[in-house]
């Protein structure tokens, strides 16, 4: 049975994905009776080459992809570098899951509210200068695509933080840090020549999750990013939306473009590795100790502090627009507060968080159990994953949504699947399975083997040192993944959307219909609602261990 | 015998599936159907005004009638029109999971192209009596498409533009007008970008306010009348785009967007196609309280919302009883209340009872909505066809940045 749990997981994600894919391809190709189209063809691919915005549309996907991933990663990797294991990283740190749990459409909402041109901080400024008036200036939406890259970079640093931090305890940072700075090198010299070449292995995968999920983002774009043309992914979503049913074959042609642009994009950064490897082979070796680190300290500290106060003030922003009553340019906070809002859709929203909760339970919950059982199975059976294992298992997150949800929904019509609620938790696996893997598999394997030994020295069986010092041990982790899990669960919506066939609604898919509207106040109330949504299983991964283990010094924190 | 038994049960099995569609002539009969059916109306979830409606129609029907209905909220129309799409696919031709749409336009124009939907039922209700379609060529014309009984109306939408009166007194009553203001106070317009459906419409209203000859664009667009036609509307947009909100370089995304801009103090003039549109802003604290609604003097475009029936929907006949229910003249009569609503009523009040149309009678009218004298008359929607040429020029014009 547990030897069969690494194929069974794989069947569960790469079922959906390719059954997904094959229903994209064939209108891509032409194919798709329903509207009448039977013969394949290129008809579809050369109607996309036609549209005078393709160039700039995939110009922008590629480029504020590649842009948002690498300025994530070097301001995470420049935060530890410079910081980890000090107290104002412990802050960051507790700062993360609060991080974490926000949507990306309401940080880009709130994000939108600090820096538009009639937003807070101009609100400030006008204040200051007595404008009545907003200044006409380009900041959202501008055509280079900055704000949207900026809004990419602040809600991925969160996760790669995560990231990191669950990579990092496996490396002993402390010991081989203590090292080099014996040695003499700078603090972040010596991070970066001693511990970024072995945790840099350990997190490729996650970032390439956020690569891919940064070229193909839909949400967010249609928040901050240009319209004329938008990036790839929305005009996708665009055509696949038309009234005009011929587009379909258009946006089908599209979305296998927008994969392709995924692949490239991951192609073209695996080629940055390399080159950046390379480069630096003779710096790494030459004993450079460092020179002024103080001022990129302090830099990396600004710039994280920046990006987590722009989200935290987005979310704070959120909230008085859910208390707003009329409020209006140039003032800094609402004429009247109100608790209107609230009361006119509180109740509607708390009636789906039971459901929303149920779902993403059991999600994660399947999701947990399925990436215990394949690194137990890993342990016992020796089945370690090889990289292209892995690499199947992150397909859900590197497949952009739209090239293969709609192809899921018409399997799961096939199947008689949609509709229901085991079908959008079906689904929710799909998404979340990856993610669980993602934060538990590091920690798990970077157990001390000696604690299994003496296990079984004293006599328990495979079972018994799973059950009695594995899963103990390693209970701050696991509830991690399963928090982390849940949160993504929370934050499903083209899955739910069309696997749910409007008959299973969620926090997210109500939040996303409500906020069609375009009311902040009511954006607000969503916003807030689904965070606190996702905020849950963080808060319970925090609280649970310390109520288990209130009796046990020792596993405070382990 | 075995064999002979197989066909007479698929026999029954496809005599049953052709029986099972409700006859609306037979009204009895589709209220006895639609008794203890679950009603999955999938309409646009954006507005409190428009959802609380649905609830309290909701409510209605399931004390009347029996029939309990479920509001799927969606963020776009699309989202349903997909659904069916998709169900057809997979050959799922009975059973669907949308029982009625709220739909319109350039939808309903494709759903009926692609024998997407139900019908004809829509003539045949009770209620549609109370209408009357010669006076009202818009409620059996969907964007100038025949409904031919595919879709019933129940709510007729106007364009009105709206303005601060506390940041503009005197505000511009003409496309001609407008660009010349909008030349006087650069920026301070926005109309949002084009495929999104009030985008097109205020597109449609500019080509009929400037184009040489309106009477042509009822006709499908043809290649000799497209040019002369659209010229000066280019030349129009050639010259009011610099003087936009962001000098054209960045577009609203929608309609609410313009709501919010208005409110952010970014644009002083924004518009929308329901006619109490700056009431229920006002109403829900988008809007201050000096926002009032204007027209311009020639009339604007209006037309009809409707609701259709998928092709494969589960409860046909739940569906048509609220269909009904939505045209009585209770039910209208609040959706016209400015207070609830204020999207205008499909009924022909003078073929109503008395004591129903005092219903209408008594609705009162806040400030910032104009009164029907006010509203002025009501332009003809153009072919769809020349919405498709102006958008596809749109775009390739402007909507794509060098």
């Amino acid at each position: 049975m547990l030897r069969a749990a690494p194929a069974l997981v794989l069947l569960a994600l790469l079922g959906p994905v390719a059954a997904g894919l094959a229903g994209t391809l064939a209108p891509a190709f032409g194919v798709m009776p329903t509207l009448g189209g039977t013969t394949p063809g290129l008809e579809p691919f050369r109607a996309l080459l036609d549209w005078p915005g393709l160039p700039r549309a995939l110009a922008l996907s590629l480029g504020t992809g590649l842009a948002a991933t690498a300025l994530a990663l070097g301001l995470t990797l420049l935060i530890c570098a410079g910081w980890h294991g000090t107290r104002a990283f412990a802050l960051l740190e507790r700062a993360l899951s609060p991080l974490l749990s926000v949507p990306h459409a309401a940080a880009a909402f709130g994000l939108a509210f600090l820096i538009a041109p009639s937003g807070w901080i101009a609100r400030g400024l006008a204040q200051m200068l007595g404008w009545d008036r907003p200044p006409d200036l380009l900041i959202l939406q501008d055509p280079w695509g900055l704000s949207l890259t900026a809004g990419l970079v602040v809600k991925e640093m969160p996760f790669l933080l995560l990231m990191v931090l669950a990579a990092l305890p496996g490396l002993r940072p402390g010991q081989s840090l203590a090292t080099a700075q014996a040695l003499g090198y700078g603090r972040i010299t010596g991070w970066i020549k001693v511990i970024l070449p072995r945790l840099y292995p350990l997190i490729r995968l996650p970032v390439y999750a956020v690569l891919a999920y940064s070229v193909s983002v839909v949400d967010v774009a249609m928040i901050l990013g240009p319209t004329t043309p938008p990036p790839l992914g929305v005009q996708v979503l665009r055509w696949m939306n038309d009234p005009d049913l011929a587009l379909r074959f258009q946006a089908a042609a599209g979305a296998v473009l927008l994969f392709a642009a995924t692949l490239l994009a991951l192609a073209l950064w695996r080629c940055g590795e390399l080159a950046l490897a390379r480069a630096t082979r003779g710096w790494l070796t030459r004993g450079g100790r460092g020179r002024a680190e103080r001022g990129l300290r302090a830099a990396g500290l600004a710039l994280g502090g920046m990006s987590a106060g722009a989200v935290l003030l987005g979310l704070a922003g959120l909230a008085v627009w859910s208390l707003a009553g009329v409020w209006t340019f140039p003032s800094l906070l609402p004429d009247a507060l109100s608790l209107r809002s609230w009361q006119r859709h509180g109740p509607g929203l708390a009636a789906l968080l039971a459901e929303t909760l149920l779902i993403a339970a059991l999600a994660a919950g399947i999701a947990t159990a399925l990436v215990l059982a394949c690194l137990q199975a890993e342990q016992r059976h020796h089945l370690r994953p090889t990289r292209r294992a892995l690499w199947l298992l992150y397909l859900p997150l590197l497949v952009p949504q739209i090239a293969f949800l709609p192809g899921l929904q018409v399997l799961a019509l096939l199947a008689g699947l949609e509709g229901s609620r085991a079908a959008v938790i079906a689904a929710h696996l799909v998404f979340v399975l990856p993610y669980a893997f993602l934060s538990l598999s590091d920690p798990w394997r970077a157990l001390d083997p000696r604690y299994a030994a003496v296990g079984h020295a004293l006599g328990h069986g495979p079972a018994s040192v799973f059950w009695r010092l594995r899963l103990p041990l390693l209970l701050r982790p696991v509830l991690t993944a399963f928090a982390v899990a849940a949160a993504a669960s929370v934050g499903q919506f083209l899955p739910t959307l069309l696997i749910g066939a409007g008959r299973v609604p969620t926090l997210t898919t109500e939040a996303v219909a409500l906020a069609s509207g375009g009311d902040r106040r009511v954006i607000g109330v969503t916003a807030l609602a689904q965070t606190g949504a996702a905020f849950l299983p963080f808060a319970l991964a925090l609280l649970l261990p310390a109520l288990l283990w209130r009796h046990r010094r020792g596993m405070r924190h382990g | 015998m075995i064999r002979q038994f197989f066909c007479t049960a698929a026999l029954c099995a496809a005599a049953t599936g052709a029986l099972a569609d409700p006859d609306p002539a037979d009204w009895a009969a589709v209220t006895e159907e639609a008794r203890g059916q679950t009603v999955y109306w999938n309409a646009w979830g954006g507005s409190d005004a428009v959802n609380g409606f649905i609830d309290w129609l909701g409510a209605q029907a399931l004390a009347q009638h029996g029939v309990t209905v479920t509001h799927v909220k969606l963020s776009d129309t699309a989202e349903a029109v997909s659904r069916v799409l998709a169900e057809k696919t997979a050959g799922q031709d009975s059973g669907g999971a949308v029982d009625l749409i709220w739909i319109n336009g350039e939808n309903f124009a494709a759903m009926k192209e692609q024998g997407l939907l139900f019908g004809p039922w829509a003539e045949a209700l009770p209620n549609f009596a109370l209408t009357d379609p010669g006076a009202n060529a818009a409620l059996t014309a969907d964007f100038t498409v025949p409904t031919e009984g595919l879709e019933a109306p129940w709510g007729m939408a106007r364009l009105v533009f709206f303005h601060d009166s506390a940041r503009l007194a005197e505000p511009p009553r003409s496309m001609a007008a407008l660009a010349d203001w909008a030349a006087e106070n650069p920026g301070r317009f926005a109309y949002p970008q084009p495929p999104d459906f009030l985008s097109s419409t205020f597109l449609k209203q500019a080509l009929i306010e400037l184009t040489p000859d309106p009477a042509l664009l009822s006709q499908p667009v043809t290649d000799a009348t497209y040019d002369a036609a659209t010229a000066p509307l280019w030349a129009y947009l050639d010259a009011l785009h610099p003087n936009l909100w962001r000098q054209g370089r960045a577009w609203p995304q929608n309609g609410p967007r313009l709501v919010q801009l208005m409110a952010d103090a970014e644009i002083d003039i924004g518009f929308d196609f329901n006619p109490n549109a700056a009431a229920n802003a006002i109403a829900a604290f988008q809007l201050p309280d000096t926002v009032r609604s204007h027209v311009h003097d020639g009339g604007t475009l209006g037309n009809a919302s409707f609701v259709a029936i998928p092709y494969n929907a589960k409860a046909k006949a739940g569906a048509m009883v609220l269909a009904n229910l939505l045209m009585s003249p209770e039910a209208q009569a609040r959706m016209a209340n400015p207070e609830v609503w204020g999207l205008g009523p499909v009924l022909a009040l003078d073929r109503l009872a008395p004591q129903d149309r005092a219903l209408f009678d008594a609705l009162p009218l806040g400030e910032a909505t104009l009164d029907p004298a006010a509203l002025g008359p009501t332009l003809p929607e153009p072919h769809p066809s020349w919405m498709d040429r102006l958008e596809t020029d749109w775009t390739r014009r402007y909507g794509v940045a060098p």
